[in-house]
């Protein structure tokens, strides 16, 4: 299992005293708000709608159980026993006073952890596939290319004010589960004769002006990883727009300059960073690669588990949701959902976060990882553990099997916490999850990806969803638009607005006309609402969302 | 041209706890939108609002919140405001803060 050198954490104790003395300084006076703005900001402090919001970076969405133990106690101690995992596989708290936040750091680095670069114009945390090193179709393990990638990133003194934040997401499977070319830069490994390579993808995001990643290298050998992402990087620092916030990100540089006078710059800035590179990251990734290593998983027989599925119903529709294949086939990934129906997507009780740390610990090699998707996984269950792991996890109200459905829905906090919200999110998200439970059509639906942001910043991906939310105020009222068709995955798309927006009482009839819509058009119980959309295109999906306002303008 | 003036309250949050603040007719930060001062003249409103950022250890953030006069005091004029002033619309999943 990856620890932090000794390096790593001397920066990150220095890190905490640092901003100790900063708030410090804030708080007697002699730092005005314009000037420890940008200090707490580079250390993951917002101020928000209601409170303070420290950010916590979950490199990767990797974390062991002590460290989650840790982040119940910080919840526990100064902020209000839970916290929120968020689709960038970090996790927020939402409730600290600013003057408890340096004891907040200080506990973080205790267990290794920090909130360094998860605020600012800097190189955000990069983000992976949460099955990462467990996964059956896995080409390649992207987290110590990630590691690396962190360790590159963190402080680099080229790019401490870039033109705007900057998001790295890689993926080492066949399936993308961490939606690259949603990013800055995508990577994905490959293979090719014989060689770990990337694919790589640049100038994807979201957000106002919303992007599918291009591709930039069909192969880049694993090697030249490091210099080509600095020269992408600096391509961008020097060509990319500080005039407009929203035209400063690289996915507009690329747009405007396009992707192949963006890629001749790249080239023209490679050879020189190449050449300084003189082989010790390669030495590091060695290193890392020996961290990274598959822990040692005993041989299990499966047959219990079987058995089980054959006589408790509970397990098998739980397992059916949640167990993924893993490359040992007496093992599981088992993904945990963190959208128990009614709740707050992607919030985690301390009680919850303990048993999770638990958990892992008697069952799960002691990690765990944050999905983009807000739940948690296990990534190394031997099947025979999985009936008493269920059992474990149902006691603890965390056996819900909506993997993948209707309630396994992506939210932002929207306006019941962020400043910058137009809307809220996290109550609707709620609603949509128990109506239809309680209407019994979650499990006939299927597959179904969610997602609602409360504002156009578009933290909770409602361009990839399958069915996409977006909140904003119309003078002065809460109304939500719907985008229809959107796609996290290898197959990677963006929603097309449906049309008027709906107010807030009325998008749960608007989608409940949708959704059975659907169950009507539908070929097959097999065929997904993704799929059917795609066969008939959004017209008769658009009609039931505004047959309603139909009917009243034939009135 | 100038933005059009909209009557209000002065708001902000608390420096060191993060909370929202009102700044009631005395000049003090409350916590109740009920017991801000109500400003309807664009000018006082201007001053109050220079009273506010004058006191940066205390305050992060003040502007002049929508507002509108309802029989028990200032009412939020927006939805915005609304949760601002009463705090999240859903449960939170523990609420064991003192104070809070």
């Amino acid at each position: 299992m990856f620890q932090p050198s000794d390096f790593d954490r001397a920066a990150v104790r220095a890190r905490a005293e640092q901003f100790r003395h900063q708030v410090a300084r804030r708080l007697d006076g002699s730092l005005t708000e314009d000037e420890f703005k940008p200090l707490r900001l580079m250390n993951g402090l917002y101020l928000q709608l209601h409170a303070y919001m420290l950010r916590v970076a979950i490199p990767y969405g990797t974390i062991e159980a002590r460290q989650m133990r840790q982040l119940a106690k910080i919840a526990d101690a100064w902020d209000r026993g839970y916290g929120h995992f968020t689709t960038r596989q970090n996790i927020q708290f939402n409730w600290p006073k600013l003057i408890d936040v340096p004891d907040m750091i200080d506990a973080l680095a205790d267990v290794g952890m920090h909130a360094i670069q998860t605020s600012g114009n800097a190189i955000r945390n990069t983000t992976t596939d949460a099955f990462a090193g467990a996964a059956a179709d896995e080409i390649a393990d992207p987290r110590p290319y990630a590691e690396l990638i962190r360790q590159w990133s963190t402080d680099h003194p080229e790019f401490q004010f870039l033109p705007r934040k900057f998001k790295i997401a890689i993926n080492g499977a066949e399936a993308d589960r961490a939606a690259i070319r949603a990013h800055d830069v995508g990577l994905q490994l490959v293979e090719r004769d014989g060689e770990i390579g990337f694919q790589v993808f640049v100038g994807g995001g979201l957000g106002r002006t919303p992007m599918i990643g291009k591709e930039i290298r069909s192969f880049l050998p694993a090697v030249d990883l490091l210099p080509y992402l600095e020269s992408i990087v600096a391509a961008w620092n020097l060509a990319g727009r500080r005039d407009n916030k929203y035209k400063a990100r690289i996915k507009i540089t690329v747009h405007e300059l396009g992707i192949d006078t963006f890629s001749e710059m790249v080239e023209a800035e490679f050879p020189a960073r190449r050449a300084a590179f003189k082989g010790a990251d390669q030495a590091i990734l060695a290193d890392l690669k020996a961290q990274f290593a598959p822990p040692a998983l005993p041989a299990r027989e499966s047959e219990s588990f079987d058995t089980a599925l054959n006589v408790d119903a509970l397990l098998r529709d739980w397992a059916a949701r949640s167990v993924s294949p893993h490359h040992n086939p007496d093992y599981g990934v088992v993904t945990v959902s963190l959208k128990d129906h009614g709740a707050p997507p992607g919030d985690a009780t301390s009680d919850q976060m303990r048993l999770l740390a638990d958990l892992a610990e008697r069952y799960g090699q002691s990690e765990l990882r944050i999905s983009h998707e807000q739940n948690v996984i296990l990534p190394h269950i031997a099947k025979a553990d999985l009936p008493a792991l269920f059992e474990a996890l149902r006691k603890g109200g965390l056996a819900t099997a909506n993997i993948g459905l209707t309630s396994d829905i992506i939210a932002c906090p929207g306006m019941d916490y962020c400043a910058l919200a137009t809307a809220r999110s996290i109550p609707l998200a709620q609603q949509i999850s128990t109506h239809f439970r309680d209407l019994g059509l979650e499990q006939e639906i299927g597959a179904l990806k969610i997602k609602i942001s409360g504002c156009i910043n578009a933290c909770g991906h409602h361009h990839l969803g399958h069915i996409g939310i977006l909140g904003l105020d119309r003078a002065g009222v809460e109304n939500y638009q719907i985008t229809l068709g959107g796609d996290a995955t290898e197959t990677m798309a963006l929603g097309e607005r449906a049309g008027p927006g709906f107010a807030y009482t009325e998008v749960i009839p608007a989608l409940e006309r949708l959704l059975r819509a659907y169950l009507e058009l539908r070929e097959s119980a097999t065929e997904s609402f993704l799929d059917a959309l795609r066969r008939l295109g959004p017209d008769p999906f658009k009609e039931a969302l505004y047959a309603e306002a139909q009917r009243h303008a034939a009135q | 041209m100038s933005k059009k003036f909209i009557p209000g309250v002065i708001s902000a949050n608390d420096l060191r706890e993060g909370h929202v603040v009102y700044m009631n007719d005395a000049g003090q930060w409350v916590l109740r939108l009920k017991d801000a001062a109500f400003l309807d003249d664009p000018v006082i409103a201007d001053m109050w609002l220079d009273l506010a950022n004058a006191q940066p250890e205390k305050v992060v953030g003040a502007y002049l919140a929508p507002a509108t006069l309802g029989p028990d005091g200032p009412e939020p004029a927006h939805f915005r405001e609304a949760f601002r002033a009463s705090g999240p619309s859903i449960e939170l999943p523990h609420n064991t803060l003192a104070g809070s």
